[in-house]
């Protein structure tokens, strides 16, 4: 396994937080027996694509990125490697168009923190060929993860329902409705949500969210994916949630890196 | 480092720290046979917290086999695996 980075303090930073997040992994009961740990290698250029079966793009949630790194990735790697874009929000068809072989490309959304979260949302683009989505499937069988096949659309299911909602929570906290403690109270103890919306938006990432929610915004005229004032904010401010150590909560070291 | 002034304690010792750190990160108050994690309680990530507390504030390590909910569940069974560790270390060497 290789992770590539154009940040080199990330890659530094990755073993640390892969131990970590392994240990949870092990407390929650959610690692098999017997299986040994991987073997991580980093990089700063992609260069080691040449060799991959598989390679999963996930960075930044801008389309001007990914197309750009689809299209430098999908020209090194072999024909028949499946190329995955790890995606919030954008259609995977209008990826499609920049590496040079589009029917290797297909989606997948893992779910935040994915060593937890069993189950994957996929995308398969019009040009996702049967092979590349098997391919897929059979990746996702090897690391014991469920997966539900969507057809590709702004934000698929899960953001375009979950994303405008905590835009929708952010707004009932900055119009002074409600705390985002108790905003997350009700969500929890009314309506049996396991995370409220504001601590699920911590843990997304209120950069990614916003991002995201632009996305949204631009691809679908929905006003209520604009992404409101009080979260601009807070991502203007630095406070990106549990990544930083703050968001609409704040949190111990230990819990930034899980 | 808050290492070398907690090494030296017994089961009470480890108990009665135990229970200020959770005071203090939860307020609210816990007994020592509480389970931390039944409804209404802390959430199990939180036993990630516990397990790092443990290994700074105790001087131990937890890996493999012990890394499981169930030693971090009370405060009882929590001060049990640091002495446990603590002799399985001093007798491995
Ligand atoms: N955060 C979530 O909960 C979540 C959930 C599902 C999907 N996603 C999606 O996954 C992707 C990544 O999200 P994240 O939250 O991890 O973002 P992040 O901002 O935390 O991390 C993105 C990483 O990509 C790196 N990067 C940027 N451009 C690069 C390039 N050209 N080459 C190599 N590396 C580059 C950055 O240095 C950064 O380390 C996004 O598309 C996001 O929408 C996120």
């Amino acid at each position: 396994m290789t992770l590539v980075d154009v940040d080199e303090v990330a890659l530094e930073g990755a073993r640390a937080r892969i131990d970590h997040q392994t240990r949870v992994a092990h407390l929650m009961g959610a690692v098999p027996e017997g299986v040994a740990p991987g073997r991580l290698s980093t990089a700063t250029t992609v260069s080691p694509v040449a060799e991959a079966t598989v390679v999963i793009e996930a960075i930044t949630e801008r389309f001007d990125l990914k197309a750009a790194l689809l299209n430098e990735v999908g020209t090194r790697t072999k024909p028949g490697t499946v190329l995955v874009t790890n995606t919030s929000s954008i259609p995977v068809d209008d990826l499609a168009a920049y590496p040079p072989r589009p029917e290797e490309l297909v989606g997948t959304h893992f779910m935040n923190p994915p060593y937890l979260i069993r189950t994957v949302e996929v995308v398969r683009g019009a040009r996702t060929a049967p092979r590349t989505l098997n391919a897929l499937q059979d990746l996702l069988d090897v690391l014991r993860r469920a997966s539900v096949v969507v057809a590709d659309t702004p934000g698929f299911v899960t953001s375009r329902l979950l994303h405008p909602m905590i835009n929708d929570a952010v707004r009932v906290v900055q119009e002074g409705t409600a705390s985002a403690e108790d905003v997350d109270s009700l969500m929890v103890g009314c309506l049996g949500h396991r995370t409220g919306p504001l601590r699920t938006a911590d843990l997304i990432g209120l950069d990614n969210l916003v991002d995201s929610l632009r996305v949204l915004h631009e691809r679908t005229g929905d006003e209520r994916c604009r992404p409101c004032d009080l979260l601009l904010e807070k991502v203007a401010a630095g406070d990106l949630g549990r990544k930083s150590g703050r968001g609409f909560f704040t949190y111990e070291r230990t819990e930034q890196l899980s | 480092m808050t290492a070398p002034t907690h090494e030296s304690q017994g089961h009470r010792g480890i108990v009665t720290e135990l229970i200020t750190f959770l005071e203090s990160r939860t307020r609210a108050s816990w007994g020592e046979d509480v389970d931390l994690f039944a409804t209404g309680g802390l959430s199990s990530m939180f036993a990630m917290e516990l397990v790092v507390h443990l290994e700074r504030t105790h001087g131990v390590s937890i890996r493999g086999g012990d890394l499981r909910l169930d030693n971090f569940r009370t405060v009882r069974t929590m001060a049990d695996l640091v002495l446990r560790l603590r002799t399985d270390g001093a007798t491995d060497g």
